[in-house]
């Protein structure tokens, strides 16, 4: 880890999925996530969006080019680094959701920690600090199916956050949420922003990415602008 | 900030010296990665809890599919503990009456035609040193009937033989009513009736006198026997004494056929020498059996339908083993979500493989488990009322299990490897 470098950084990144035709995700896409910045990583349906998050937090490798996290180089790793890498330096939010149904909020927090080999007991402990800060405090022993579709998100956020990641990786946060649920989350990330962490979110609604302060469109797989209100890292 | 600070930047015009001197960091830093971003770990007792907790979010098809295994181990576990069961019974049986009895006749081979053997027989066979015990049954020749109104033909297959007080003895025979012959009436015209001739007779009980017409003159019923377990032929025939057969039927005492207890130790030896013993001159014609040997075939013939039961018992546990397979191939399908956040949440190839694996084996060991104790209560109730000793062989209880964790593992690997083959990308796509 190098604390001067960008948090995450693709270089010349290219990702193709074989077919016919071949479908380019994306095209040649260079470009540095700072330390603290928040971004939004906007453009339509289909556009490569969801593939450039996925690379950027080595869930997907590239085709071509080169993917760093923290100044490592990710290309050359194998599977078993690549998921320490995620389980301990990326969290990520679905816009699904994914929490384990049948098993307690506390517990779908604390399985952000599940991999990497915490005991329960201190697993459950950073839950608990983690659900107090996103506001779930009173609802450790709900199961997802008590929870409202906001308050789900929250615990996702929660569980992204609960192993300390160098940043978050959010796709399409707000994407199964009604407006109300949606601004609540959205002040969540901005109030984790403002504690200083580095927090990308993939999404098509151009008010919320509007409200951050950098934005990446993306058209076909290519890095179309690049807008943001200070320059560099 | 101000506006003018909000600026357009093309990707590709990134500042060039800031990229070398990341690319000089991402070097030196390359070793400290390894060190310092730890491997992705998970516990075994975190594979175990994170295996049945999958399997607890679906109980029903978690306990449907472990039914499967449950029932086949439960048939194989209860068929070999049935057969053991039973053929213990069948020994013990054989025990009681012991395996040292052997049954002399006259041969029925070339030149035998009288079946008799000679009238010494029984005195000479007594000689014998390894001999314990010796009893003769006599064929008289003659018909028994319910009542003299009875057509002379219709014999019911009932034979009458003569015979003497040690044959009780001999042949381990016990009486269901009255008494057998003693030496007070042994030359009295009395008879004992075995059981089946009792029945064919329609002789329920002796609490009112019982006559029947044996040989053109009433005899009285002294008693009924049991069955005899070592000479069945008894229980179709009428017994009288000896000495009665002499006194009332004219009959020449030429044994057909000779009960011989022999020294348990010496039984082969001795039934080599019986035949020579009897009839030096023919010794051929003397026919030496063992009817311990028809019970012991006995036995070995429901070992071989215990192979046949086995084998089904092999194929429901086949079923139940490509059931848990399915479940988890579904499971597989259903549960892609889960297996993408594991990977985002740091989850190696490996791990899911192992949880995936994990559940396989819980399913089929639970299976397995339950279906052990369900074979041995299936044995337990069925031999207990058919008055066996409940016999459980470790076989049947250690291979149950091992089977069905074999099964598990062989149901289990094939969904295993697709779960970890499976992509996250695809399966934790938003659109």
């Amino acid at each position: 880890m190098n604390p001067a470098a960008p948090a995450i950084e693709l270089r010349d990144v290219s990702k193709r999925y074989a077919g016919s035709p071949p479908v380019i995700a994306l095209d040649r896409v260079t470009v540095q996530i700072c330390q603290g910045e928040m971004v939004a990583v906007v453009g339509q349906s289909g556009s490569g969006k969801s593939t450039m998050l996925h690379v950027m937090g080595t869930l997907d490798q590239p085709t071509s080019g080169s993917v760093l996290i923290e100044g490592i180089d990710t290309s050359a790793l194998p599977d078993d680094r690549l998921a320490a890498i995620r389980g301990r330096r990326v969290g990520f939010v679905f816009q699904r959701f994914f929490l384990l149904p049948g098993i307690p909020t506390i517990d779908n927090v604390a399985n952000g920690l599940l991999y990497t080999g915490t005991s329960r007991s201190e697993r459950r402990t950073a839950a608990e600090a983690v659900l107090d800060r996103v506001g779930l405090g009173d609802r450790m022993w709900h199961r997802p199916n008590e929870l409202s579709g906001g308050e789900t998100q929250r615990v996702a956020v929660a569980r992204a956050l609960v192993h300390r990641p160098a940043f978050i990786l959010a796709d399409e946060p707000t994407g199964n949420l009604d407006s109300a649920s949606s601004a609540s989350i959205m002040d969540l990330f901005h109030s984790l922003h403002s504690e200083g962490r580095t927090i990308v979110i993939v999404t098509h609604n151009e008010s919320i990415a509007a409200a951050l302060p950098r934005r990446l469109h993306i058209l076909d797989g290519r890095l179309e602008r690049d807008v943001r209100g200070s320059s560099g890292c | 900030m101000d506006g003018s600070n909000a600026t357009s930047v093309d990707p590709r015009d990134a500042d060039v010296s800031g990229d070398l001197v990341t690319v000089e960091l991402a070097r030196s830093d390359q070793s400290a990665l390894n060190g310092a971003i730890a491997p992705s770990r998970l516990r075994l007792s975190e594979v175990i809890r994170v295996g049945l907790g999958s399997l607890a979010a679906r109980k029903l098809r978690s306990v449907l599919s472990a039914l499967g295994i449950a029932i086949g181990i439960a048939s194989l576990v209860s068929v070999l503990g049935l057969s053991d069961s039973s053929k213990s019974a069948l020994l013990d049986q054989i025990g009681a009456l012991g395996t040292n009895l052997l049954t002399v006749e006259a041969g029925s081979g070339f030149g035998a035609g009288d079946a008799a053997l000679p009238g010494t027989a029984v005195a000479t066979v007594g000689r014998v040193a390894t001999v314990e015990a010796t009893a003769a049954v006599y064929s008289v020749g003659v018909g028994v009937y319910r009542n003299d109104l009875v057509p002379e033909d219709r014999t019911g297959g009932i034979s009458v033989f003569a015979t003497d007080p040690g044959l009780m003895g001999a042949l381990n025979g016990s009486i269901a009513h009255g008494a057998f012959l003693s030496e007070a009436t042994r030359a009295h015209p009395v008879a004992v009736v075995g059981a089946v001739a009792a029945e064919r007779l329609g002789i329920r009980n002796l609490d009112t006198p019982v006559e029947l017409y044996l040989g053109g003159r009433w005899v009285e019923v002294l008693g009924v026997l049991e069955p005899f377990a070592l000479a069945a032929d008894l229980d179709r025939a009428v017994l009288i004494g000896d000495h009665a057969a002499e006194t009332y039927y004219d009959v020449e005492l030429a044994p057909t056929v000779v009960y011989v207890r022999v020294d348990e130790d010496h039984i082969d030896a001795t039934r080599d020498v019986l035949a020579g013993t009897i009839d030096p001159e023919n010794p051929e014609e003397v026919e030496i059996s063992r009817p311990s040997d028809l019970l012991e075939a006995r036995s070995a013939a429901e070992s071989s339908f215990t192979g046949l039961f086995l084998g089904l018992g092999a194929v429901a546990l086949l079923v139940g083993g490509i059931g848990v397979a399915n479940v988890m191939v579904i499971g597989v399908i259903e549960r892609r979500g889960e297996i993408g956040l594991r990977r985002a949440i740091g989850a190696t190839r490996a791990h899911i493989r192992r949880q995936f694996l994990t559940e396989a084996l819980t399913l089929a060991s639970l299976g397995g488990t339950v279906g052990v104790l369900m074979g041995v209560s299936v044995t337990y109730v069925y031999a207990t009322t058919q008055g066996w000793r409940v016999i459980i062989p470790t076989v049947a209880l250690v291979g149950g299990l091992t089977a069905s964790v074999v099964i598990g593992a062989i149901a289990g690997l094939y969904p295993a490897i697709r779960a970890a083959r499976v992509s996250p990308t695809e399966a934790l796509r938003s659109d």
